[in-house]
C-alpha cells in the first residue's frame, strides 16, 4: 500500500492501440482493481501525446495532486521525453513518471483482442507497482569542452571541420595517411557534373591546411579514447614522418632523388609507382612528405641517405620517432571513409589475374590527368588504347556471397566512365554491363539519358564471367564478357580490350577496432551504427560521438558533406549550449555492501567502473555510466543499485506484472529501463 | 465483354500471379530452403550456363515463369533436360537460389506430370530412368545395358554411330558384357521400395 | 592413414586405370584404403532426376554400410570419382538438415537392416585426403622422378569445387589444389582459364552437339595453352574428354591429340611406379608419347618478355601474388 497519488493515462493511438485493446474496459479496471495499489485517477485519450492530451495530463497533475504519473501508449523510445517534460511543466519531477508500452508491447503484436487487453491491463498493474518506488531525480550537468575532434580527413571530415573551426571554435583533424583529401582526392571527375575532383577539393584542403583553428594531424591514429560526452580524453600518434616539419619547403626533391621505386597501394590504388619518401601527390596538405619505413633502404640496410644528402634545408630526421599526443575535447566526430571490395575474391571476373580488368579506383587513377598515365586511357601495357571497353555493375555488392548491400554510386561512375571513355577514345565501343540503373538524385537520371545518346551499349545482364578463354572466332586475344543480354533472353560472349569492375563499397577493414575504440558499435556489415536510420543519421547511441560521411553507409559526394555539415552543426549546438544535462539512470554502489570482489569491474562496456584501491571498493563514475544495468545484475552482493532500476522498482513491477495470473496466453515482460 | 480470346492471351486462367501456387509446389518438393522468391532477374544463371544458348528458356527466364504459374510452358520446356549440374549458377547467384536443385525438380515435374513428352528433349528422361531400372535391378549401373537400350529405343541409326566407340570400350576393357549384381539385393531391393513410397509423387 | 574406400561403379570397369593407380600408390602414401562390403551405385546425376528419395536411399545404404562396417568414431570415407562424392555428401547434408527427412530415409533402410546417423560418415574425395590430409611436403618426400619437362593441364571439373557443402577451402571458380599438388610432382602446371568448368556430363547421350561443343571448349584451351597432358579426378571428366576426343575432331574439324590422365597415375610415375601398373594403356587418346617424354631435359623456358617502362603494375590473385 502506498501513500503516493496515481494517475492512469491510457492512450487510443488511434486505432494503433483501440483497433486490438480495449482501452475503456482497461481504464474502468486501472480506476477499480488498481485503486489499492494507490491509483486515484484513470483516463483515457485519443492521442496522449497531443497539446490536448499533454494538456490533461498536466492540468490532473495540479487539480488532481498526483503525486505518480503512468502514461500507457506507445514505446517510451518515442515520447517518454514528451511526457516528463510534460510533467515537469506542471511542477512534478519528470522521473516520477513510467511509461508503459501498451502498443509496440501489446497492440501491435497481438491479434487475441481478449488476451491483448489482459496483457495490457497486466503492463500498466506494473508500471503502476514500479512507479510508487520511483524517486525524484536530476539530470547530471556536465561541461561541455570547447574543442572537437574529426578523425578522418576525407571530405565529410573536411567540411565538419572547416564548419566548426569557421565558428571560431578549435578543431583537431586527425588522419591516417600522410594528407587529407580521402577516396574524393584519387578522382577525375565527379558526377552528375563532371567537376574536375581536385579543383572542387583542393581550395577546401588549402583553407584546412591553414585554418588558425584547425589543428592538422596527418600521418597520425587514435590510440586511446577515455571520458564522456564534453570531457573526452584523446591519445593521439602522430607518427614520425622521418622530417623535421619547421625545416621542410615541400620542396619535393628528397623524392625525386630517392632511388628505391615501389608500387602505390594506396592512392594509386596499385596502378602506379611512388618512392620511399614520398608526398601522395602534387596538392597535398600538409605539403610534407613522410619516409615509408618498410620501404625505405636506410631503415633496412643503413645505406643510402639521398633525400639526406640533397635536401637543401637539412630537415631529414631518420632517428625521428613517433609523438603521443594527448588532447581534450567536448564532441567526436567520426568520418573515416569507406575500402573498396577486393575484386579478386570474384575470381570469375579475372581481376588480378588478367591484365586488362581494372578496378574502379584504378580506372579513377588512369583518367586523372596527374595519375600514372597522364589521363590517357590505356591498357595495362600502359601503351595501348583500348578499342573496346566495358563496365561491369555490381561487383561484390548486391550478392549474398559478399555483401547483401547497394553499394549507391556504382551506377553512376560506371555511367561517368563510360562518357570518360567515349570523350577519350572516341572510337572505341562502350558497353554497360547492369541489373538495374540506379539514378536517383538531382540531375542524376538526366545524366543517364546523356550518356544514352553517347552511343553507349547498354546490356541488362549481370556478368557471369570475364574470360581469355577463346571459344569462337573474333575472340582470340580478347577479353570475353559473358552475360546472359535478359531483355533478349539471350547468353552473350562480348569480346573487349578492357574491363572495368565497378566494385563496391565497403567499411574500413578496421572498422570494428575503431567502433570499439569509440566506444560506438558496427552493424552486421561493419558500417557505424546511426542513432536513427531516418530521423537521427549522424549521432550515435553513445553521447559525444557522431559519425558521418561513407563510415555510416556508402553514399555520394554531396550526401557525404551533408552529413559533415550536420554533424557539425550537433557539435556546435553542443558546444554553444556550454553544458548537457545527462540522464540521471545511472548505477551506484552502495558503500557498505560492497565486498571488494571486483566482478563488477569487467561487466561495464563504457568504461565507467573503477576499484579505489585505498578504500577497497568499486566506484562508478556517473557521467560514463549509461544505465545498462549489467553491473547491477552481476553483483553477488546486490551492493550496486540503479536509479530508475533499483530492486525495489523491478520486483515491483515484476510482482505487478504477474497480479494478473490466469490467463495462460500472456507472456511476462518487463519494461525497458529508461532511454539512454 | 472481353473476347475470351483477348482474355486468353493476356492472362489465362491457371496463371497465378498471386497465389503462387506453382512456385509453392516446386519450392516444396526441392528439399531446403530454394530462395526461388528472391530472384532479382540478375540473369548470372543464364549467364553462367554452359549449355545455355541449346535452351528454349534461360534459367532466370524459367524462374519468372514459374513465378507466374506457366506451368505448362515451364514443364515443357527443353532447360533442364540440357541442365548438366555444373553449379555455376548455383554458387554465382546473388540471391542464393539453390538453382540446381531446382532443375532437378523440374525434371522430376516433368516426368510425373508427363509434360516432358512435349519437350524437345522428350527422350531425356528415359535415360534416367533406364538406368534407375538397372540400378533397382542389380545394385549397380551396367553401362552397356543403358546405351545399347536407350539408343535403340529413341535412335536405332545414332546407336550405330556408338559401336566404334563401344569396340573401343570393349577392347580396352573398359566396359562390362554383363552386369553385375551385389550380394544383398534383396535388402536393397526393399530399401529402394520403402524409399519410393515415403517419397511421395515428387 | 585409415580410410573407407567407396571406388563407385565407374572405378570397377571404365574408369579402372583410376582404381589401379591408387590402389599403386596408396602404400607409398601410407593411406590405408578399406572398400565398403557390397556398397551400391550411387546413382550419379540420373536417380534424382526420377525420384529423389531413391536417390537418398542408394546414397544412404552406403553410408550406412560404412558406418556399420567402421564403426568406432566418425568414419572417414574416400570416393575418388566426383559424382560419387557429391552425392555422398550432399544426402549427408541434407540427412543432417531435415529430419523428416532423415527418419524417412532410417525407415526405408530398415528394411534392409541399416540404419544410419547423419553426420556419423565423413565424405572426402581423395584429392582432398592428399592435399589437405597427407599434405603435400609428404607427397613431395615420395616423388623420385619429378615429371620434368611436361606440361600438364589440371582439370577439375565441377562436382568437387561446388557446390558449397564441400569441406575444401578451395575457391570454386579457381581452385588450386591440384595445380600445387602437380607441380609437387614436378610437372609443369599449366594454369588454363576453364579448368573449373564442366565436362557436359552425360549430355553426350542426351544431346551429342551440345556435349561436344562443351569438351571442345575444354581441349582447345587446354591445347591453347601448349598442354602436354590434361589430368583429372572423375571418371566421367576423363571418359568424356579421353573417348570423345576423336568424336570432337570429327565434328569440328580439328585435330587435338591431348592425353587425359588421372592425377593418380601421374603421381604414380613421379613416385617411380611402371607405367603398367597405373593402369596405362586403356586410354584412346595415347599416352606413350608422353610417357617416352618424360625424364629428358626440360625444354628452354620461353624468354620473359621485357617489361616496357610504361606498363602498369599487376595486383595479382588471392591465391598466389
Amino acid at each position: 500500500m502506498t501513500d503516493e497519488r496515481i494517475g492512469v493515462y491510457v492512450c487510443r493511438c488511434g486505432t494503433n492501440i483501440a483497433g486490438v485493446v480495449d482501452v475503456d474496459e482497461v481504464v474502468r479496471w486501472a480506476g477499480e482493481s488498481l485503486a489499492e495499489r494507490g491509483v486515484v485517477h484513470a483516463a483515457a485519450s485519443n492521442f496522449m501525446c497531443s497539446t490536448v492530451g499533454q494538456e490533461t495530463i498536466e492540468n490532473d497533475i495540479k487539480e488532481k495532486g498526483l503525486t505518480r504519473l503512468v502514461v500507457a501508449a506507445c514505446s517510451p523510445h518515442l515520447h517518454e521525453k514528451t511526457f516528463r517534460t510534460a510533467c515537469e511543466r506542471a511542477g512534478l519531477n519528470p522521473y516520477l513518471m513510467d511509461m508503459v508500452s501498451i502498443r509496440e508491447h501489446v497492440s501491435w503484436v497481438h491479434v487475441d483482442k481478449e488476451a491483448a487487453t489482459h496483457k495490457a491491463k497486466a503492463v500498466i498493474a506494473g508500471g503502476v507497482s514500479r512507479v510508487a518506488w520511483h524517486e525524484e531525480l536530476e539530470p547530471l550537468e556536465v561541461p561541455i569542452h570547447a574543442s572537437t575532434l574529426i578523425v578522418g580527413g576525407g571530405i565529410a571530415g573536411i567540411q565538419a571541420a572547416l564548419e566548426i573551426a569557421d565558428s571560431g571554435q578549435q578543431v583537431y583533424l586527425v588522419e591516417r595517411e600522410p594528407s587529407v583529401g580521402g577516396h574524393m582526392a584519387q578522382f577525375d571527375k565527379t558526377f552528375p557534373t563532371l567537376d574536375c575532383s581536385a579543383c572542387i577539393l583542393t581550395p577546401k584542403m588549402a583553407d584546412i591546411g591553414v585554418h588558425p583553428n584547425v589543428d592538422l594531424l596527418t600521418w597520425s591514429e587514435v590510440e586511446d579514447v577515455d571520458g564522456y560526452v564534453g570531457n573526452f580524453t584523446v591519445m593521439v600518434r602522430k607518427k614520425a614522418r622521418g622530417i623535421d616539419e619547421s625545416l621542410c619547403t615541400g620542396c619535393g626533391i628528397c623524392e625525386e632523388k630517392c632511388p628505391k621505386k615501389v608500387v602505390d597501394e594506396v592512392f594509386e590504388a596499385g596502378l602506379g609507382y611512388r618512392k620511399a619518401i614520398y608526398t601522395p601527390f602534387p596538392q597535398a596538405v600538409p605539403n610534407l612528405p613522410v619516409i615509408d619505413k618498410e620501404n625505405c633502404t636506410y631503415y633496412d640496410t643503413g645505406k643510402c641517405k639521398a633525400c639526406e644528402k640533397f635536401c637543401p634545408t637539412e630537415a631529414i630526421r631518420f632517428e625521428q620517432e613517433d609523438e603521443m599526443l594527448e588532447i581534450e575535447v567536448g564532441n567526436i566526430i567520426l568520418a573515416t571513409g569507406y575500402d573498396l571490395f577486393d575484386a579478386r575474391r570474384i575470381p570469375q571476373y579475372g581481376y588480378g589475374r588478367l591484365a586488362n580488368v581494372f578496378t574502379s579506383l584504378e580506372f579513377e587513377r588512369m583518367c586523372n590527368a596527374a595519375g600514372p598515365t597522364n589521363g590517357s586511357i590505356v591498357l595495362r601495357d600502359g601503351a595501348t588504347a583500348p578499342q573496346s571497353v566495358a563496365i561491369i555493375h555490381c561487383v561484390g555488392s548486391r550478392d549474398r556471397n559478399h555483401n547483401n548491400y547497394c553499394s549507391a554510386i556504382c551506377c553512376m561512375a560506371s555511367l561517368k566512365f563510360a562518357h570518360l571513355v567515349k570523350e577519350r577514345v572516341p572510337e572505341a565501343d562502350v558497353f554497360e554491363f547492369y541489373i538495374d540503373m540506379r539514378t536517383a538524385f538531382k540531375d542524376y537520371d538526366e545524366f543517364y539519358q546523356r550518356v544514352l545518346e553517347e552511343d553507349v551499349h547498354f546490356i541488362r545482364g549481370r556478368v557471369a564471367e570475364v574470360t581469355d578463354a577463346a571459344r569462337l572466332e573474333g575472340e582470340e586475344g580478347k577479353l570475353i564478357v559473358q552475360a546472359e543480354d535478359t531483355l533478349i533472353g539471350k547468353q552473350r560472349r562480348i569480346p573487349v580490350d578492357m574491363v572495368v569492375l565497378s566494385s563496391g563499397l565497403q567499411a574500413r577493414h578496421d572498422a570494428k577496432e575503431v567502433a570499439k575504440l569509440f566506444g560506438i558499435s558496427c552493424s552486421a556489415d561493419e558500417w557505424f551504427i546511426e542513432k536513427h536510420p531516418k530521423l537521427d543519421p549522424v549521432a550515435t547511441m553513445t553521447e559525444g560521438i557522431f559519425i558521418a560521411g561513407c563510415a555510416q553507409g556508402p553514399k555520394d559526394i554531396p550526401a557525404s558533406v551533408s552529413q559533415g555539415a550536420a554533424a557539425a552543426a550537433r557539435v556546435l549546438g553542443r558546444i554553444q549550449q556550454g553544458e548537457i544535462a545527462l540522464e540521471p539512470v545511472r548505477a551506484s554502489v552502495i558503500e557498505e555492501k560492497c565486498s571488494g570482489c571486483r566482478i563488477c569491474n569487467l561487466l561495464c562496456p563504457f568504461s565507467a567502473i573503477t576499484f579505489d584501491d585505498v578504500e577497497m571498493i568499486t566506484e562508478i563514475n556517473a557521467a560514463l555510466c549509461q544505465g545498462c544495468g549489467t553491473c547491477v545484475a552481476g553483483c553477488p552482493s546486490g551492493a550496486i543499485t540503479g536509479t530508475q532500476f533499483s530492486d525495489q522498482q523491478v520486483m515491483a513491477q515484476l510482482e505487478g506484472l504477474l497480479s494478473l495470473n490466469g490467463h495462460e496466453r500472456i507472456a511476462v515482460q518487463t519494461s525497458e529501463p529508461a532511454a539512454v | 465483354m472481353i473476347a475470351p480470346e483477348v482474355q486468353e492471351k493476356t492472362a489465362p486462367p491457371e496463371w497465378d500471379i498471386k497465389t503462387h501456387t506453382f512456385l509453392n509446389e516446386v519450392e516444396e518438393a526441392t528439399v531446403g530452403e530454394t530462395n526461388l522468391r528472391n530472384c532479382i532477374q540478375c540473369g548470372t544463371c543464364g549467364g553462367s550456363c554452359p549449355s545455355a544458348s541449346d535452351m528454349e528458356f534461360t534459367p532466370r527466364q524459367l524462374f519468372r515463369l514459374i513465378a507466374s504459374g506457366d506451368k505448362a510452358t515451364v514443364l515443357s520446356a527443353n532447360t533442364f533436360w540440357y541442365c548438366v549440374s555444373c553449379y555455376f549458377c548455383t554458387v554465382r547467384c546473388p540471391q542464393e537460389i539453390h538453382i540446381t536443385d531446382i532443375m532437378y525438380t523440374l525434371k522430376r515435374m516433368a516426368i510425373r506430370e508427363g509434360f516432358f513428352e512435349e519437350s524437345s528433349a522428350s527422350e531425356a528422361p528415359d535415360f534416367s530412368e533406364t538406368f534407375l531400372d538397372f540400378v533397382e535391378n542389380y545394385g549397380r549401373s551396367f553401362e552397356l545395358g543403358l546405351a545399347t537400350r536407350y539408343h535403340l529405343r529413341h535412335h536405332p541409326l545414332g546407336a550405330m554411330k556408338l559401336a566404334p566407340m563401344g569396340l573401343g570400350l570393349l577392347r580396352r576393357g573398359r566396359i562390362d558384357l554383363t552386369p553385375h549384381r551385389i550380394d544383398g539385393i534383396k535388402g536393397f531391393k526393399s530399401i529402394l521400395r520403402k524409399a519410393r513410397e515415403l517419397g511421395g509423387t515428387v | 592413414m585409415k580410410y573407407s574406400y567407396y571406388p563407385g561403379c565407374s572405378l570397377e570397369r571404365n574408369a579402372q586405370s583410376y582404381h589401379e593407380s591408387i590402389m599403386a600408390i596408396a602404400p607409398q602414401l601410407g593411406l590405408s584404403l578399406a572398400e565398403i562390403d557390397d556398397w551400391n551405385c550411387c546413382g550419379a546425376t540420373e536417380v534424382i532426376t526420377v525420384d529423389k528419395m531413391a536417390a537418398f536411399a542408394l546414397a544412404g545404404r552406403n553410408l550406412a554400410l560404412a558406418a556399420k562396417q567402421f564403426a568406432n568414431g566418425r568414419v572417414e570415407l574416400v570416393a575418388p570419382c566426383s559424382a560419387c562424392y557429391l552425392n555422398l555428401r550432399k544426402t549427408d547434408k541434407v540427412l543432417m538438415e531435415t529430419s523428416d527427412l532423415s527418419e524417412k530415409i532410417n525407415t526405408a533402410l530398415a528394411e534392409g537392416n541399416l540404419s544410419y546417423t547423419p553426420g556419423s560418415v565423413r565424405a572426402r574425395h581423395l584429392l582432398q585426403v592428399i592435399s589437405d590430409d597427407l599434405g603435400l611436403e609428404q607427397v613431395a618426400e615420395i616423388v623420385t622422378q619429378p615429371l620434368a619437362g611436361l606440361r600438364i593441364a589440371p582439370y577439375y571439373g565441377c562436382m568437387v569445387v561446388r557446390p558449397e557443402f564441400s569441406d575444401s577451402e578451395d575457391n570454386p571458380e579457381y581452385p588450386v589444389a591440384l595445380d600445387n599438388l602437380l607441380a609437387v610432382v614436378g610437372a609443369e602446371v599449366v594454369d588454363f582459364p576453364v579448368k573449373a568448368h564442366c565436362c557436359g556430363g552425360h549430355m553426350t547421350q542426351i544431346s551429342e552437339p551440345t556435349a561436344l561443343e562443351m569438351i571442345r571448349r575444354l581441349l582447345k584451351n587446354a591445347s591453347d595453352y601448349q598442354s602436354d597432358a590434361i589430368v583429372t579426378l572423375c571418371p566421367m571428366c576423363q571418359l568424356n574428354l579421353d573417348a570423345f576426343q576423336q568424336s570432337v575432331n570429327r565434328h569440328f574439324g580439328t585435330e587435338y591429340n591431348i592425353p587425359v590422365l588421372y592425377f593418380t597415375q601421374v603421381m604414380g610415375l613421379a613416385f617411380g611406379i611402371s607405367p603398367e601398373e597405373l593402369g596405362f594403356g586403356s586410354e584412346f587418346v595415347s599416352a606413350k608419347p608422353l610417357l617416352k617424354k618424360i625424364g629428358k631435359k626440360p625444354p628452354k623456358k620461353p624468354k620473359a618478355k621485357k617489361r616496357k617502362k610504361e606498363a602498369l603494375p599487376m595486383p595479382g590473385t588471392l591465391e598466389r601474388r
